[in-house]
């Protein structure tokens, strides 16, 4: 089928709609509430074109082609509306970008510079609701809210959560969770994705800078900061760098500039991770399981099991992610080898994702009364720090990382991307089983973005069943399957955020598809590049057992790295 | 006789998302009100999450999620009192009770309720308590009217 858009004619697919013919050729609109491979919803009517054949404008993000139709994209009369658009989502708005978190990262802006709105045509009484404050990741302010519905079909389509929808009808919509309570009370599992999508500042993790600040200036405090597997191959993006490049030393010179007294890895205790939930496996396959085991390092997939799969909760490891296990470790083992009260330590951690701040106040994830991690920072809040301490990320030598929690193997760097854990844990558990090291390291059937990736890998002779998933929707489709009877699936791993956690909730707004494969590319190389591949191999983790822990699954380990899940009752 | 919610869901053994609406209206018409049980309860039986119930349930008017007070005011929103002055005495009303529209006061003794017109347009502004219809209500009469009422109770 031809169509006609600007007196050109395309080539178009039945099923297709009039946006999908643009995009291919180059032709640019404006969208709002569009989202890439999500059902069309029409709800900012920001895409209208001229429908020359109906003299009507609609709306091309969801009217499909017709033979022989003709499209204008920027008449005057388009160019009108557009702009007439802009100005009435502007008319109840706050206006306060210059005190907004997005301020010069938000469409509605951006989309108010396109279209020349340099003067306030239309007046309307200014959004006044409450913010909600109430999550310990998200916070969200519905002034700023323009009711386009992304934050709705992410929670909807990828989570499978619908923590959120739209509540009241006509001037008195608003975006809210069941019965318009504070999100944290809500089935939100705080993932982030909401704000990953979100056009304006309505919606935002819940910032830790200030606490931070306040502990770099304190002389009595001893600051740590740690940073996860992902977050080195995504920081470059918020200074304009490439995407994927990897900055690791460039970011450990950085934070040592801002003050951080200690600056270690998370990908370590990703290690060290392996080496607890390798071992939990295969006790779980010599002992007539719980199986399949399933991967607890992703908090929001911990919360939503808690939620709505109470069901596996047996089946969920028992280890603490690495975030957490690492700041146990800090506050104990590391603590005693500086010889400082573990209450004069300020442990920091650069997360890729709004969960781990979640995850860092749960009850369980502290020690006689102290936190194991005092503050959980995004990539985006990293970037920020780094501007207000003036650091120039161009102009900086590369610098290492501390003894003794600094070194990691690229296993555990791979924990980044979704199937890494999988990939790691399968590199130790074949060690662990067969005393030999894997022939190929690249497990390639869980590697890519893909939602869900499913193989079968033999150790010796034994048959493993393995399945990778990211997209809690995708999730939920795995664990139907298996409460239907499915038994061929030994070990999952699940990630929240689609992709894992190079896609996290906390990561740079606005990357596009091709942006996080590079990242996800990145990790794949610094995986070829080094040299210690496997987590059981890391000199640090094997010094970590000798001198402290014992052994996986110890008594020690139970104690410090090791936790446990419970039923939340929460409106589903 | 009154039908708890187990009974209504029970009754509409194979139903389906597309009649969440009238089980809503039939639970409303048993209970008075939507309770936050009684949407988890429908949520579950239907496999709708509570959030799009909800948003369902506040974009009509007609459902309630606090239970009806002991008097229960209709204040009538149709264009003969408005035009007469129902916006005032809705905004009176929920002054004097302290409570909002769809709302009911913390001891349980009113509820306000908007409708659209309850047909009574010669007697515009018109208000109706428990079925009791009071005429080209005022800011002053909405007073009085209220301070009998709560005489009544002391």
């Amino acid at each position: 089928m031809n169509i006609e858009v600007n007196n050109k004619i395309f080539e178009a697919k039945a099923g297709e709609t009039i946006l999908d013919v643009m995009n291919r050729n180059g032709i640019k609109v404006p969208t709002l509430c569009h989202m890439k491979n999500y059902f069309p919803s029409g709800a900012c009517r920001m895409c209208v074109v001229e429908h020359e054949n109906t003299g009507r404008l609609v709306t091309s993000c969801s009217y499909p082609v017709e033979e022989g139709m003709k499209v204008k994209t920027h008449t005057t009369r388009v160019i009108e509306a557009r702009k007439m658009i802009v100005e009435l989502l502007l008319s109840n708005h706050p206006d306060d970008c210059l005190y907004c978190v997005r301020n010069g990262n938000c469409t509605l802006q951006d989309l108010a510079v396109e279209h020349h709105v340099t003067e306030r045509r239309v007046s309307g009484v200014k959004n006044n609701f409450n913010k909600d404050l109430s999550s310990p990741s998200i916070t969200r302010d519905p002034d700023k809210c323009i009711l386009c519905g992304r934050c709705v079909r992410v929670c909807e389509e990828v989570m499978g959560v619908s923590a959120i929808d739209y509540i009241n009808r006509g001037s008195k919509t608003l975006i809210g969770t069941s019965f318009n309570k504070g999100l944290n009370t809500s089935s939100c599992v705080n993932c982030g994705q909401c704000i990953m999508v979100c056009p304006t500042g309505a919606l935002s993790e819940k910032c830790h800078l200030n606490e931070i600040q306040m502990a770099l200036n304190n002389p009595s405090k001893k600051v740590v900061i740690q940073y996860a597997p992902a977050i080195s191959v995504s920081l470059a993006e918020e200074f304009g760098m490439e995407p994927g490049r990897d900055v690791n030393g460039i970011m450990n010179a950085a934070l040592r500039k801002i003050g951080f007294d200690y600056v270690f890895d998370t990908s370590f205790s990703a290690d060290l991770t392996i080496m607890e939930e390798s071992a939990e496996l295969i006790h779980r396959i010599t002992n007539n399981g719980p199986l399949p085991l399933i991967t607890s390092c992703c908090p929001a997939w911990v919360k939503y099991a808690e939620e709505f799969s109470v069901d596996f909760l047996p089946n969920v490891s028992s280890c603490k992610s690495p975030q957490q296990m690492l700041g146990a470790i800090i506050k104990s083992y590391f603590a005693e080898k500086i010889a400082t009260k573990p209450e004069d330590i300020y442990s920091v951690s650069i997360m890729p994702c709004t969960a781990k701040k979640f995850e860092a106040q749960r009850e369980d994830m502290t020690h006689q009364g102290i936190t194991d991690v005092d503050a959980v920072m995004t990539t985006r809040e990293l970037a920020q720090l780094i501007r207000l301490y003036g650091v120039d990320m161009h102009n900086i030598d590369p610098e290492m990382t501390d003894s003794p929690h600094g070194i990691r193997s690229s296993a555990g760097k791979l924990f980044g991307g979704s199937g890494g854990v999988m990939e790691a844990a399968l590199r130790t558990a074949y060690f662990k089983l067969t005393g030999k090291e894997l022939t190929e390291f690249k497990i390639h059937a869980v590697r890519g973005l893909t939602g869900r990736k499913e193989t079968q890998i033999r150790i010796g002779d034994l048959q493993l069943g393995i399945a990778v998933v990211s997209g809690l929707q995708n999730a939920k489709i795995l664990l139907d399957e298996i409460r239907d009877g499915r038994n061929d699936i030994h070990f999952i791993e699940i990630m929240a955020c689609p992709g894992g956690c190079i896609a996290g909730g906390g990561q740079h707004i606005g990357a596009d598809e091709s942006a996080i494969m590079s990242r996800l590319k990145s990790l794949y190389d610094i995986d070829d590049r080094d040299s210690i591949k496997v987590s059981h191999k890391n000199p640090e983790v094997i010094e970590l057992y000798e001198k402290f822990l014992g052994e996986p699954l110890g008594h020690k380990s139970h104690d410090l790295l090791h936790t446990e899940y419970k039923k939340r009752d929460v409106p589903l | 006789m009154k039908k708890g919610i187990a009974e209504i869901l029970e009754a509409r053994g194979d139903a389906k998302r597309d009649s969440l609406i009238p089980i809503l209206q039939e639970i409303q018409e048993n209970e008075g009100f939507l309770s936050q049980r009684a949407i988890a309860e429908v949520g579950r039986r239907l496999g709708i999450p509570t959030s799009k119930i909800y948003g369902v349930a506040t974009f009509y008017n007609q459902f309630r999620f606090e239970p009806k007070g002991k008097y229960h005011i209709q204040v009538c929103r149709g264009t003969a009192c408005h035009v007469l002055g129902s916006a005032t005495v809705l905004d009176k009303l929920e002054k004097l009770l302290k409570a909002k529209a769809g709302q009911t006061t913390r001891d349980g003794m009113f509820s306000i309720e908007v409708v659209a017109c309850i047909g009574a347009c010669g007697l515009a502004p018109v208000i109706n308590i428990n079925g009791n219809f009071h005429a080209k209500v005022t800011e002053q009469s909405l007073v009085e009217i209220i301070e009998n009422l709560k005489n009544k109770e002391v």
